[in-house]
């Protein structure tokens, strides 16, 4: 049915009321197409296979880097809080002095990610409780010279008082740097990251414990790493876990985590170095290390393999279209049934 | 602001969250657009394309900050295209050239040259060149030129700047001034001209808005004109229809209703069809056929059609390859056109014998003398509506099936909406560009649409006429004030070599004795006034003898010709890029190879000045630097913000553009540069007796100057061309005109343009204070009138033919013409006038003749004169075609122009033997992203990154065909040359089913070259050197050719490629050259 | 939590595009236009083969994109003239959608991108460090890096010529009208209007994009009639802003956090000191 609107192609002054302008123009509508054969749709379309999203302008090293080296970080400090607190003086300071590097690389990897390093300190204009990275830069802020006066005092013995306090006070807020980077990541448009919000900050905490364990398990003597051969078990135990629920739950959309080489291989890592360590490494010095050793690479493997997976879904339409199509259809559905 | 730490503001403030004022920075506080802190915005026009769209340019501190559309503009209302929106790049870009320099002969490279001393040199080789080949007389008969220098360029200049180009040009002898117009539009001048009477666009944009059906063919509007687009746009949302009847389905077919694709070059078979279909449904407006046309008027008895000749007509003479047109006269009258050839009947009427060639004055106005026989009941088998309808009679759907490749269904849809909406009630409007007028029957094609609008009653009339697009800024007036060899200002022709011809002889064989053109002694003299004044008397017949005479064409091909044969030793290329933008562009180049100095002015190096150095010539070893003795010179040139001027739109609308900065560097206006080139030659000639040098000496050249750099005044030369009295008053018009030598006037049919002393091209009343008119936004020629032969828009009793689409009207009560429009009319004469039989020059026109150009006032559906090829449209294949013409035994044009020669071969066509070789058909085409040959786009990052590269755009079945894959290379053949393009294969590229075969079609744009950002092989490297007889337009819209995959050859494998698909064609120096 | 994330919009005051792809003739005007006015440089020549589109999409250097899309589908009751098959051509001058939530401004940590008064998305030069955050909060893939500067850039809605009373570069310069600027509320009435026209013209697969203030981005300040699914111009179907999630996200880190304190407390005094 073609339906022109009535002419107003008569001569008159411009401007008369109801004259259409050229915004309502209608093209195509006064043509007679004939029935043509139909294109059979695709299973989904996108713009010549561009992303919809622009990729994270991010190094790997820098910030999958981070988010393993301010995790070490973090759980170790609380690892050392606990050591100090139930008399396992080389364990806290091995935790402590790790806990110190780990932060000094993570702030190195956070800084040199910036286009403009200069203006690191803009992130303390203000406080964004939207913007997990505004968040995390006042607890850093917070966590950071407790850290750094926890390891100081310890390593020169000054100031013993002051020492445990910061001890203490790194350990609490160090759970907190362990764990926000998760939001950190989730809070973006990148599928793989966003939609496993739920179990990413389980996955980072245990990745964090496992990781400051292997360290505790590297560094500190057989007889006061029983903490840390612990912290690695349950820390592995819960990252597999959160890892194995969040390729459950996201379906279709977990293909990128699942292909993921970097995060079977950390799985492997970190459990056979939790096993190990819980085993040999109780006696053997040497498996003890070893097995540290692996628990910390399993964990940089882990943190490396998410970021990759979320790069791979952020580059792939379909990550980002079907998912939505999808919710689309089922609230479609929804509402038809009311 | 509040400065304090900004999480502070958070804190306190109402921003909790900060991400609103809290966060905002000191600088972010401070912003302010750069448009509200400028010290000054000026009125300018967009220098691309003919829409003319204005423009606000944004000064601060001297420098141009920004250049916007200017929403006054009743045209653009403030819009600009990609093109118009990159002109502050265009003009501010670092990458612009603003120092001269100089490659002497033999040289490997530039040097830097200074300014003055560039100028003194090129004078010297003007002087030089102009004594050595100076041209008395030429088999007897007074020649006074030179033959040895030739210009190219101007429709990107301002009127001004063309004016002093053909004034001092001409004053020096030289003949071969010639500009884009001849390879864009010339046939438009030709076709409408010899059809209505003035060589223009019949209508103006804003009118669009009024059509009910709007039929764009062989135009891509929306992508060459995206402005003016809106006016379609404002029709379609007003209940229009919109037909783009194109071979490809473009940016233009996307909004369209209905597109329909046809075969590149078959649109006279097309067009003819509908006349057909109109004619024998009776579909045709009577009324206004009858007395508006010379459908009644009756033809000689000895005229015989193509219908009987088999696609000749009579008086056609082999030897010569052209007609003796005088059988196709009326009975009773021997009618001298308006435009096209009027020298033809020089021996007939007055002066002495006639050269003998059919060369041709694109132009205006028909002698007539005597009345035509007329039959108004249209019975009469010879006259014209009964002769038309026996030519068009094999025009049939069917054929229209096997010529153009368009199915049935769709060429009826086309006759359905193009006769449902003309008539009393209703208005089409046609609109082309150089998809009709580049072919070697261009003018025919317009000829064809001019008929079919007659015929429906569409000229003259709101929302109807036929609309020209033209693609630079100034082309129109180009050819007003034509740097065009054949022409003198105002469509005046330029005078050929006769025996002991005086004014009077010329005036008696080239001017009409009725209707406006009876005028042209008035004209002509006051043209000499202007350029001798004093010098100029009537007992020396005001230096008519002055003029430099014709002999021949000497269009820019022929020019062409002439380099390489070595008779042009000296070349001008002003704002051109032949090299890129020519036919047959390796011609172009070897040509420029054999000159002893070229002269290039440009905004950057644009591959016609660097094709010594870096040329695919240079490429393939065909050529060697070293060997090149043409000396060049590079100059600078201003851009439209630097220099005073005016534009004359696609409507005849002049529009000025005032200047805004003075230009950097070397950079000058072409005002300058002639103007100081003139000064030189003068001061160097000084004294000298030489009677050659009179015309030099004697000419007015005295243009008050202004500024550091000496800028010549734009105004005074307008002033010079609106003209003036004995006393010195400017003119209002050209009613005004003496043939006494009582008036000096530069360009006839631009006097007004300067009334009262006031510059009216300058005017800016905004568009929203006037209704769509808006007849006091700046002036357009004739006489302020927007939309020509407009009586026509009133029934022969003087009233409107229907209250929705009046115009102008009869006002019995005042005694007057009246209505929205300046009538084009004699304000007085009323309907019931009829002319007294004894009576002469405009007076012989009665009330009742619309086209007060023509001689027998009437639109001319049958031409009995002004085009050489024929008095009726009729359909002959392009030169180069893989289709055998199904319409008669007569393959091709033939009178057509070609030229044997070994740089250009022609191919086999249709049945010949060979022609498969070059299977496919070729079109070339504009894309929105770029400017003609690329020297104001391809330069230029925000364009250039819009379409970076060549490419060649096919159907996906010819890329099975051939094994083309998208997005790779692919080269493209023909007898001339190979290029390489990038692949795209698209459904936007239908493949024809005609005659029982598939035929292909290929896509080329024309912008690219080698030089530049976005860089490739110019598509005029395919092309030939086949030009219409009447326009000398190159034939570059259809061609034949051959595709393969894959990148073209480099070095001498490129030649040796050609060769041998020459070889496998058998083609050789006669091939294609028969009549 | 402590803090509503919702942002109270002055809609009153709130101005924005609507972008009527349905009578683009895909010139580009917009894409130059929008440069010259920002300066924003150049974004390399590469051809792609996509149709005519050869600037890709948009990014820090390309703040209009006009997508080329040829399909084999009708529009409305046109008649193609191309072959067998139905046909068109589908152009639309893509642009930052200026959220009513707006995840990019949202996550930038320094305050960069902030709010205007005009109820757009605006990032300030001055202040950003390139931390890139905005860049993959961002569901629509516009905001992006710019290489040289290091810095975040993306469509200001011309902010600078806003406070001049000026509509932006692109709006102004558009041939057909086809980007219209104004008053939300006004240009989502507008807006619905024409899809009213536009579906009885006969083109049925016209759809607004945007305008839906109950969207997963609560609305855009930049609405379009599109002739396809999003999709096919390169556009999410069904956006989010990521912060939507947020406070379930922080819920679900503190959850973590303590539970990493714990677990380590145990893992400490567990057993006693073994």
């Amino acid at each position: 049915m073609i339906t022109e609107p009535a002419s107003q192609t008569d001569v008159r002054m411009d401007g008369s009321a109801g004259l259409r302008g050229e915004r309502e123009a209608t093209p195509g509508s006064a043509g007679r197409r004939r029935e043509r054969l139909m294109v059979p749709k695709a299973d989904f379309d996108s713009y010549y296979g561009r992303p919809v999203l622009n990729e994270p302008p991010w190094q790997a090293h820098d910030i999958a880097g981070y988010l393993f080296l301010g995790g070490l970080a973090g759980a170790s400090s609380t690892l050392a809080a606990a050591a100090e607190l139930t008399g396992r003086p080389r364990l806290a300071r091995v935790s402590k002095v790790g806990a110190m590097c780990a932060l000094g690389g993570s702030l190195y990897a956070l800084i040199h990610d910036l286009g403009r390093p200069s203006r690191f300190l803009n992130m303390l204009r203000v406080f964004k409780v939207t913007s997990p990275m505004s968040v995390g830069t006042w607890i850093l802020s917070a966590y950071g010279p407790q850290a750094g006066a926890a390891a100081a005092t310890d390593v020169s013995g000054l100031f013993p008082g002051l020492g445990r306090a910061a001890t203490v006070g790194a350990g609490v807020s160090g759970t907190a740097v362990a764990t926000y980077t998760a939001a950190l990541i989730c809070d973006t448009a990148v599928p793989a990251w966003h939609e496993g919000f739920r179990e990413m900050p389980f996955l980072f905490a245990g990745s964090s414990a496992a990781a400051a364990g292997g360290l505790g398990m590297l560094a500190a003597p057989l007889s006061e790493a029983a903490p840390a051969r612990r912290a690695a078990l349950l820390g592995a135990a819960v990252e597999c876990a959160a890892a194995a629920r969040m390729e459950r739950r996201l379906g279709a959309l977990a293909e990128p985590l699942k292909r993921n080489k970097l995060l079977r291989f950390g799985e492997v890592l970190a459990l056979a170095g939790a096993v190990a360590g819980i085993t040999a490494g109780r006696r053997s010095r040497i498996a003890a290390m070893a097995a540290g050793a692996a628990l910390l690479a399993g964990s940089a493997c882990t943190r490396f393999g998410i970021f990759q997976a979320g790069m791979e879904s952020a580059n792939d339409p379909r990550y980002t279209v079907q998912p939505q199509r999808r919710r689309l259809a089922k609230e479609r559905a929804e509402r038809d049934l009311t | 602001m509040d400065l304090r730490w900004p999480l502070l503001r958070q804190l306190t403030g109402g921003d909790r969250t900060g991400r609103g004022p809290a966060a905002k920075s000191a600088r972010t506080e401070a912003l302010r657009a750069r448009t509200s802190t400028a010290d000054r915005v000026v009125k300018s026009v967009c220098p691309y394309c003919a829409v003319g769209c204005a423009q606000n340019v944004y000064v601060r501190d001297e420098r141009v900050v920004q250049i916007e559309g200017d929403p006054d503009s009743p045209i653009s209302r403030g819009r600009l295209c990609p093109k118009g929106a990159a002109s502050l790049q265009l003009t501010t870009d670092a990458g612009r050239r603003q120092e001269v320099l100089y490659r002497p002969p033999g040289g490997a490279d530039w040097q830097p040259l200074d300014l003055d001393t560039a100028m003194d040199m090129i004078a010297d080789r003007v002087i030089a060149t102009r004594r050595e080949t100076w041209e008395q007389e030429r088999d007897g008969m007074r020649t006074a030129r030179t033959m040895g220098i030739a210009s190219l360029g101007g429709a990107t200049l301002d009127n001004e700047e063309n004016y002093l180009i053909k004034k001092m040009l001409t004053a020096l002898g030289v003949v071969q001034i010639e500009n884009q117009a001849r390879v864009c539009h010339s046939s438009t001048v030709v076709g409408l001209g010899t059809s209505f009477g003035r060589g223009g666009a019949t209508t103006f944009l804003q009118d669009l808005q009024h059509s009910d059906c709007v039929l764009i063919q062989g135009s891509n509007f929306a992508e060459a004109h995206p402005v003016g687009f809106q006016w379609v746009m404002e029709a379609k949302a007003r209940g229009a229809v919109v037909i783009h009847v194109d071979p490809r389905f473009t940016r233009t077919s996307a909004l369209a209703d209905l597109h329909v694709p046809i075969r590149a070059g078959s649109d006279v078979a097309f067009l003819g069809a509908i006349v057909n279909h109109v004619l024998e449904n009776e579909l045709y407006f009577r009324e206004y056929v009858v007395n508006y046309t010379n459908a009644a008027t009756i033809l000689r008895e000895d005229y015989r059609g193509a219908e009987d000749l088999d696609g000749l007509f009579s008086g056609f003479d082999p030897g010569s390859r052209a007609y003796d047109v005088g059988s196709w006269q009326y009975e009773g009258m021997t009618a001298a056109p308006a435009s096209g050839a009027r020298d033809q009947q020089y021996g007939q009427r007055g002066g002495g014998a006639p050269p003998g060639r059919t060369e041709v004055q694109g132009g205006t106005g028909v002698p007539l003398e005597g009345r035509p026989e007329r039959d108004e009941t249209l019975r009469h088998p010879r006259c014209v509506l009964q002769v038309l309808r026996r030519h068009y009679a094999r025009y049939t759907p069917e054929m229209v099936e096997r010529v153009c490749g368009v199915p049935r269904h769709l060429f009826e849809e086309v006759c359905r909406h193009l006769t449902e909406n003309s008539g009393p009630e209703r208005t089409a409007e046609f609109v082309y560009a150089v998809g009709w007028t580049q072919h070697s029957d261009g003018s025919q094609f317009i000829r064809a649409a001019s008929i079919l609008q007659l015929l429906l009653g569409n000229i003259g009339r709101p929302g109807g006429g036929i609309q020209a697009l033209r693609g630079h800024a100034s082309i129109q007036g180009s050819s007003d004030i034509p740097t065009l060899f054949n022409l003198l200002p105002g469509y005046i022709p330029m005078p050929y070599a006769h025996e002991h011809e005086r004014l009077c002889d010329f005036l008696r064989g080239d001017a009409p004795q009725q209707g406006f053109w009876a005028n042209m002694p008035a004209y002509l003299t006051s043209l000499l006034k202007a350029w001798w004044g004093e010098a100029a008397r009537e007992d020396n017949d005001y230096r008519f003898g002055w003029l430099p005479r014709l002999t021949g064409s000497h269009s820019t091909y022929d020019t062409v010709i002439a380099q390489l044969e070595g008779t042009v030793k000296g070349y001008f290329l002003l704002g051109e890029n032949p090299a890129v933008g020519s036919a047959n562009a390796r011609m172009q180049r070897l040509g420029m190879a054999n000159l002893e100095w070229l002269v290039v002015r440009d905004f950057n190096l644009i591959e016609s000045a660097t094709w010594w150095q870096d040329g695919p010539e240079i490429e393939s070893g065909e050529l060697r630097t070293a060997d090149i003795g043409t000396e060049v010179f590079f100059l600078p040139a201003a851009c439209h913000t630097e220099k005073n001027g005016s534009f004359t739109n696609t409507n005849r609308l002049l529009q000025w553009h005032h200047q805004a900065v003075e230009p950097q560097g070397d950079a000058r206006s072409d005002l300058w540069f002639m103007y100081h080139l003139g000064r030189i030659i003068r001061e160097k000639l000084a004294g000298s007796q030489d009677p050659a040098d009179a015309p030099v000496l004697n000419l007015t050249w005295d243009y008050p100057v202004h500024g550091e750099t000496a800028e010549p005044s734009a105004e005074a030369v307008l002033a010079e061309i609106n003209g003036w009295d004995a006393q010195g008053r400017p003119l209002s018009g050209y009613g005004e005109l003496k043939d006494d030598g009582s008036t000096a006037c530069g360009c006839w049919i631009y006097c007004g343009v300067y009334a009262d002393g006031v510059n009216q091209a300058a005017r800016r009343k905004p568009g929203t204070e006037q209704d769509w008119i808006a007849a006091e936004w700046a002036w357009a020629w004739p006489a302020n009138r927007r939309v020509l032969y407009n009586r026509a828009s009133a029934r022969p009793d003087g009233s409107p033919w229907s209250e929705r689409k009046r115009l102008v009207w009869w006002d019995a009560g005042a005694g007057e013409w009246t209505g929205h429009d300046v009538p084009d009319f004699e304000a007085g004469k009323s309907p019931g006038y009829r002319p007294a039989p004894d009576a002469a020059g405009v007076d012989a026109l009665s009330g009742i003749d619309p086209f007060i150009m023509q001689a027998d006032g009437k639109g001319w559906l049958f031409a009995p004169a002004g085009v050489v090829d024929g008095p009726l449209p009729t359909h002959y294949e392009p030169q180069d075609s893989p289709v055998a013409n199904p319409l008669y035994g007569q393959q091709r044009n033939p009178v057509r122009k070609v030229y044997e020669h070994a740089d250009n071969r022609y191919q086999p066509s249709g049945n010949e033997p060979g022609a498969s070789v070059y299977p496919y058909v070729v079109t070339t085409y504009r894309l929105t992203e770029h400017f003609t040959a690329g020297g104001m786009s391809r330069f230029t990052p925000y364009l250039a990154e819009l379409q970076p590269e060549m490419f060649c755009e096919v159907s996906p079945a010819l890329a099975a065909e051939r094994g083309l894959v998208h997005g790779d290379w692919a080269t493209i053949v023909t007898a001339r040359n190979a290029i390489e393009a990038r692949v795209l294969v698209t459904d936007r590229m239908p493949s024809l089913h005609l005659d029982g075969r598939v035929l292909h079609q290929i896509g080329l744009p024309f912008h690219f070259g080698p030089n530049g950002l976005a860089k490739g092989d110019a598509a005029n490297e395919l092309s030939a050197i086949s030009l219409d007889p009447n326009s000398h337009i190159q034939e570059v819209k259809a061609l034949s050719a051959d595709i393969r995959p894959g990148r073209r050859p480099r070095g001498p494998a490129l030649p040796e490629l050609v060769r041998s698909y020459q070889q496998r064609a058998g083609v050789d120096a006669s091939t294609g050259m028969e009549a | 939590m402590a803090f509503d994330l919702e942002e109270q919009l002055d809609q009153s005051r709130r101005v924005g595009f609507f972008t009527d792809t349905s009578i683009c003739i895909g010139c580009k005007a917009c894409e130059v236009a929008c440069k010259e006015w920002n300066h924003v440089p150049d974004d390399g020549l590469d051809f792609t083969g996509w149709s005519y589109d050869n600037t890709v999409g948009l990014s820090a250097d390309t703040w209009r994109h006009v997508a080329f899309v040829e399909q084999r589908k009708p529009l409305g009751h046109q008649e193609s003239g191309v072959g067998d098959m139905d046909f068109r051509w589908l152009m639309a001058s893509d642009v930052c959608k200026h959220c009513t939530h707006a995840a990019c401004l949202d996550v930038c940590p320094t305050g960069s991108l902030f709010r205007t008064e005009f109820g757009t998305v605006v990032v300030q030069e001055d202040i950003c460090n390139g931390c890139g955050y905005c860049v993959p909060a961002c569901p629509f893939g516009v905001i992006g890096k710019r290489e040289e500067s290091g810095l975040a850039a993306k469509c200001t809605m011309c902010y600078d010529r806003l406070g001049a009373g000026e509509e932006p570069a692109c709006a102004k310069t558009c041939p057909t009208d086809s980007i219209q600027f104004g008053d939300l509320d006004e240009l989502r009435e507008r807006a619905e209007r024409r899809l009213d026209q536009v579906h009885a013209a006969g083109t049925t697969s016209a759809r607004l994009y945007g305008h839906d203030p109950n969207d997963g981005v609560g609305g855009t300040g930049a609405m379009f009639l599109l002739l396809d699914e999003p999709e096919v111009y390169g556009l999410p179907p069904d956006p989010v802003v990521t912060t939507r999630d947020l406070p379930s996200m922080w819920r679900h880190v503190g959850v973590a956090a303590l539970a990493l304190l714990a677990g380590v407390a145990a893992t400490a005094w567990y057993g006693g000191r073994k």
